[in-house]
């Protein structure tokens, strides 16, 4: 029984314990709210093709990009033990590279649009690089190295189109953006899902994963060991700008044009919250890339459960505030450790237990 | 007591030397705003424009430069700064009194800092998180209370935002033949007292040095028997507090309260913090430099825009330029103190 | 028992997730005394040693001053009751000055009395012939310094109880002495000293008493005099010890006919002045000399972990360039690092992945160890060194120092090196372990592995190795081998004798 409990709240399922607990909350809340929140149902959209509808739908296509910048930036947390708080303009760069080279085109086709994602990926990853030499070769804390590209990135997503925000008009990009013909889910769902198998993918037939988990943990060891932290640090962020450019592109996909001052506004905040509530150690080092991606839902269900309720979508910040504060809250070391206590006293009477503490 | 200030002279240490590059670059940067663009710079109504400006950025970078030489960061500070603003503005203009808006300012920002320290440094949770859902609360709950812009319509405010400083013979002769005396708001007086106020604690208060050690090593600290819990809360403390004031000066400068007010001003902040010479790792860092910082990043946006180039997207062109310049520096320096250190 | 009882802990109990660190341990402490607590890693010393100091919370029994019980929930409570502690590690703060260093965290009054303090820490310094500056930022000074520094501040403390937590492991021996004899003034003004340290011979140099603790439980206490090394030792590890003085007979082996292995010639690095050297296949020799001779950046530059500046380095008579870690791996080169710490290590990753890191390092990132091979390769390693843990995914930072260690081991040997570099495998380690990794050593030998090997204690490397290098000041200054191999040859040769 004690085990149990242990293994609840430290061990093993501990990390995605609270970000698991957070999600069915949310989900109980709403049906107890609203019976028919979670329904799905089949309509046809504008273009006559039968998709999926609903709540549950719209939370789990708009967490996309935030789900997919929350892979990229747990390993960056993790070989770095910081986080890049430039992705938003970071993507937004992307993004309008990815319109640049659309529009250059007089006609779009699947090739050109390949191509822009590629040209899209390149700069994203051309920047990310550039974060990534601050951090790694510099030894610079991640948070300031990427604050340099949180300031002027969005200008310089305003110089690539000249300052305007010009539309792309293409049944590809509205696939990209919407609905592929003939498939009911989601096209950014199904990117999400592609991404998080190339994650798989990338930690079964590489050593990647223990590499960044010993460069996190103790750089100074890993060197030692012969593994190169500057590579696998660069590494972390490249992954991270692929993630950029991915979620960059969504973004203008869904809305058929590029606007560098809103495109994924204050998503960096949210990543990083997905890869915190993910139970990641926002200090670098062990990492469940799985918590993560289960943070960024937690947070989107979270605004569109505000959104139903008919908080104003400024006011929203307010309330999913105090829901993270909630969150964390419980998840805090000290809590953990008194609530550990507790149930031990339950279990064992009036006997004494330590469940927290390890002798280093 | 003499003899010892100049028996021995210690080299500069991390803090002395990278503020000491802020100052230099700010002169130097000055000078070059002078000859390249020359009269307007001049006057010394430059330096109190760019102070009157920046009052309530100053105040706010001072209590992030504490919270981080604590090891810290607070990215809630320009949220703060919003809130306070809108919540004075409203209460204002319902015929509130003076003195209570003061003291609601400095109240909000007490009520952050204490919560946010008590979240950060008893419960355990990372400062980001914590101080990120801060910024996520603030914002909302500027919002909340108002969407529009609200001026304010309050006689006695009116006369206290419109007290000003006058030196006349600081001043310059207008196009016309008059004596322009050179202003300062009183919003500088505010923000001047609260960096030697916080000068003052760090160098010579027991809680300062405090600061110095949690952010230096942290479990050092615990082992020489500073209490690391209450002083990292108390830098907390000192910084919601800061916010408040800051909130107060930012409205006594505009005179309004809008939902976008102060929008972007805590990584202004940081970046004034780390231009000033302060490390994100904690244990280096100086206000004055600080100070210094607010103003380099001042001048170089003014140069920008007396230059010609007045887009928006230079000035944050520029500011992240000298963002990158000034961590580099600070980068290439330490790290050579630290091999000159080893061998 | 006339003597004063300055310190009573009775019953001390300390539990933590699945062990049980320490059970019903009593302790004493009179006026004027140095006690060693003494015990092999995992025994209970450091645990004891935070709970006396306030980091842990005991779970049971009664801490007495001066006969008051007291209660101690932090360093500052055990501060305030008048036990100031030593750390082995430096628990300054590197950015603040020596002088805010020593009184930092006891100040009386809200101001900081700069002047006061700088004067007072002068006078200190002087005192106890300490050579720091009162202004100077203590990241500037040596380790040593620091160290003393630390003790400094802990004297003046006016403490009744100081705690010296393995405080000689940094100093050389004329620091030492120096400590010794600042122990002693402190003892004769009524101070009671609690000596931990794993030096043996330091221990019967100044300490009055002894108490050995083992598993976490009490054996005994003991007055110094009346307790024989070998008892002493042989209590610590439970055991008789005949085979500590057998392993010296295994000795005498020969490996000059032995292919030279590995050769370096003006080998230099940023931290090491050029020198040469040479192993055989087989060979067991190591590198002597006092603390910051440049010993530990020798073989560091053989590796390649300091950036190598320079000379030419041949293995099995070939030239090949190693710059960097993997290059030295890639050579068929191990190395087991000083600071285990900070340079072996992954603390929060398993048991199991410590131990394939170098071999998964040498195979590339694209051919990972699955999951049942490196879980067959754990399960082997941790039983052939013996290692204690509670199961292979156990987070290798939970283990003791000893086991610790055993898991780097187990890390270069899984990658089947031809040359294992040794730097200080059994600092601060248990003597039973120690022992275990002494005969591992030759045993490794005997297979054909190249070992070298450092440790601060002679008469350890006098009984492994065939031949030994000594430093002096960043120089190769003799190298002793056959009839030379022994303790006095080897103390001339360090000292810089012309005898």
């Amino acid at each position: 029984m004690k085990e149990k409990f242990k293994r609840l709240f430290s061990g093993g399922l501990g990390q995605m314990t609270i970000p698991i607990i957070a999600l069915a909350l949310l989900v109980i809340f709403n049906l107890i709210r609203d019976t028919s929140f979670f329904s799905i149902g089949i309509m046809h959209n504008n273009d006559g093709n039968a998709v999926l509808s609903g709540n549950i739908i719209t939370i789990i296509n708009g967490a996309s990009e935030l789900a997919i910048l929350a892979m990229g930036m747990t390993l960056v947390t993790a070989a770095c033990g910081g986080q890049d708080i430039s992705v938003g303009a970071a993507a937004a760069i992307a993004g309008s590279v990815f319109v640049k080279v659309l529009k250059a085109s007089t006609a779009i086709s699947g090739g050109t649009v390949v191509l822009a994602f590629l040209c899209a990926c390149i700069v994203a990853m051309l920047f990310a690089l550039f974060n990534g030499t601050l951090v790694a070769v510099f030894k610079i804390q991640p948070m300031i190295a990427t604050l340099i590209l949180y300031t002027c990135g969005r200008s310089i997503a305003y110089w690539i189109n000249g300052g305007a925000t010009p539309t792309v008009y293409s049944s590809i990009i509205t696939a990209i953006g919407g609905f592929i013909p003939g498939i009911p889910v989601p096209t950014p769902v199904l990117i999400v899902v592609v991404m998080a198998l190339l994650f798989r993918v990338l930690f079964h037939f590489t050593s990647l994963r223990l590499f960044t988990q010993s460069v996190g943990i103790n750089g100074d060891a890993a060197r030692l060991n012969g593994i190169n932290s500057t590579f696998i640090k660069l590494l972390s962020f490249l992954i991270l700008g692929v993630c950029v450019a991915v979620s960059g592109c969504i973004g203008v996909s869904r809305l058929g044009l590029i606007n560098h001052e809103t495109l994924l506004l204050d998503i960096e905040m949210d990543t990083i919250l997905a890869v915190a509530i993910g139970g990641n150690s926002l200090g670098g080092g062990k990492f469940k890339i799985g918590g993560s991606i289960i943070g960024a839902y937690v947070i989107q269900t979270l605004t569109i459960t505000l959104y139903a309720m008919k908080v104003s979508s400024t006011d929203v910040k307010a309330y999913k505030a105090i829901v993270i504060i909630l969150m964390v809250v419980i998840g805090s070391p000290v809590v953990k450790e008194r609530f550990g206590k507790f149930m031990a006293r339950l279990v064992h009477g009036s006997k004494r237990v330590s469940v927290k503490g390890v002798e280093e | 007591m003499k003899g010892t200030i100049f028996q021995r002279r210690e080299p500069l240490n991390d803090t002395q030397l990278l503020m000491t590059i802020t100052i230099g670059i700010f002169v130097v940067m000055y000078m070059l705003a002078v000859i390249l663009l020359g009269g307007g710079f001049l006057h010394a109504q430059q330096i109190f424009d760019m102070l009157n400006d920046n009052a309530s950025l100053v105040i706010v970078s001072c209590g992030l430069t504490i919270v981080m030489i604590g090891g810290g960061i607070d990215i809630s500070v320009g949220a703060v700064t919003s809130l306070v603003v809108m919540s004075c503005v409203l209460y204002l203009n319902k015929g509130g009194n003076i003195f209570i808006s003061i003291l609601l300012a400095v109240g909000i920002g007490l009520v952050f800092g204490l919560v946010q320290g008590f979240l950060i440094s008893y419960m355990e949770i990372q400062p980001f998180i914590v101080t990120l859902a801060g910024m996520f609360f603030a914002r909302g709950m500027t919002t909340i209370l108002s969407v529009n812009p609200q001026k304010v319509d309050h006689e006695a405010f009116s006369k206290l935002r419109d007290t000003k400083i006058e030196i006349s013979w600081l001043g310059y002769k207008a196009k016309n033949g008059n004596l322009v005396p050179a202003r300062i708001e009183l919003g500088v007086v505010v923000a001047v007292v609260c960096v030697i106020l916080a000068f003052l604690l760090l160098k010579y208060l027991r809680l300062g040095r405090g600061f110095y050690a949690i952010g230096g090593n942290q479990k050092s600290a615990l082992m020489l028997g500073i209490n690391v819990k209450l002083t990292r809360f108390m830098s907390y403390v000192i910084c919601g507090l800061l916010s408040g004031i800051s909130g107060y000066v930012f409205m006594m400068h505009t005179g309004a309260g809008n939902a976008t007010n102060a929008a972007g001003m805590e990584m202004n902040a940081i970046a004034a913090s780390i231009i000033g010479g302060t490390l994100l790792t904690g244990g280096v860092g100086n206000v004055i430099g600080t100070l210094f910082g607010v103003l380099t990043l001042t001048t170089i946006k003014k140069i920008v825009v007396s230059s010609g180039l007045n887009d928006p997207w230079w000035q944050s062109i520029t500011t992240g330029g000298m963002l990158c310049f000034f961590i580099l520096l600070q980068s290439i320096v330490l790290g050579r103190r630290a091999k000159k250190k080893k061998t | 028992m006339q003597e004063e009882c300055l310190l009573t802990m009775r019953q001390i109990d300390k539990r933590f997730p699945g062990v049980v660190a320490l059970n019903g341990v009593d302790f004493t402490l009179r006026k004027g005394e140095i006690h060693a607590l003494m015990g092999e890693n995992g025994a209970g010393k450091s645990t004891l040693i935070k709970v006396l100091t306030g980091v842990y919370q005991m779970d049971g029994g009664e801490i007495r001053v001066e006969g008051k019980p007291i209660f101690i929930k932090s360093p500052q409570d055990a501060q305030n009751h008048g036990i100031s502690t030593v750390y082995q590690e430096i628990t300054l703060c590197p950015n603040l000055t020596v002088a805010e260093n020593m009184f930092i965290g006891r100040e009386d009054s809200v101001w900081v009395r700069r002047g006061k303090y700088e004067k007072r820490a002068e006078e200190i310094l002087m005192d106890l012939g300490v050579p720091a500056r009162s202004t100077q930022q203590l990241g500037d000074c040596s380790l040593a310094v620091q160290q003393m520094v630390a003790i400094a501040r802990a004297v003046d403390m006016k403490c009744k109880v100081l705690i010296l937590d393995e405080p000689t492991s940094s100093l050389d021996d004329k620091e030492v002495q120096m400590l010794f004899s600042l122990m002693k003034d402190l003892k004769s003004q009524g101070v009671g000293i609690i000596f931990v340290t794993h030096f043996l011979e330091q221990v019967y140099e100044v300490s009055d008493r002894i108490t050995v603790l083992r598993n976490g439980e009490l054996v005994g206490e003991y007055l110094t005099e009346e307790l024989p090394q070998v008892q002493l030792v042989s209590k610590m590890i439970g055991k008789e010890l005949e085979e500590l003085s057998n392993l010296g007979e295994t000795e005498e082996k020969n490996s000059e006919e032995q292919e030279v292995f590995y050769e370096a010639e003006g080998l230099s690095s940023s931290a090491a002045r050029p020198f040469d050297f040479s192993i055989r296949k087989g060979e067991v020799n190591g590198f002597t000399g006092l603390l910051g001779s440049g010993r530990s950046e020798s073989v560091r530059a053989i590796f390649g972990a300091d950036k190598v500046n320079g000379g030419t380095v041949k293995i099995k008579g070939q030239e090949v360039k190693i710059t960097r870690p993997i290059d030295a791996m890639k050579n068929g080169i191990g190395y087991l690092a000083e600071d285990r710490k900070r340079d072996g290590i992954i603390a929060d990753l398993s048991v199991r992945e410590n131990i394939i890191l170098a071999m998964q390092v040498m195979n590339g990132m694209f051919k990972p160890i699955s999951r049942s091979e490196s879980e067959a390769f754990a399960d082997e390693y941790i039983k052939v060194l013996n290692i204690k843990t509670a199961s292979r995914e156990t987070p290798v930072g939970s283990l003791s120092g000893g086991n610790q260690q055993k898991v780097i081991l187990a890390r270069w040997l899984l990658t089947h090196p031809d040359y294992l570099i040794l730097d200080e495998p059994t600092r601060g380690i248990d003597v039973g372990t120690k022992l275990e990794i002494q005969k591992l050593v030759l045993k490794l030998a005997e297979e054909g592995v190249s070992v070298t090997f450092i440790s601060s204690e002679v008469e350890e490397m006098l009984r492994t190795c065939s031949r030994l290098i000594v430093m002096r000041d960043r120089y190769i200054v003799g190298e002793l081998k056959g009839s030379d191999l022994n303790q006095t040859q080897v103390m001339k040769t360090i000292a810089g004798g012309e005898a």
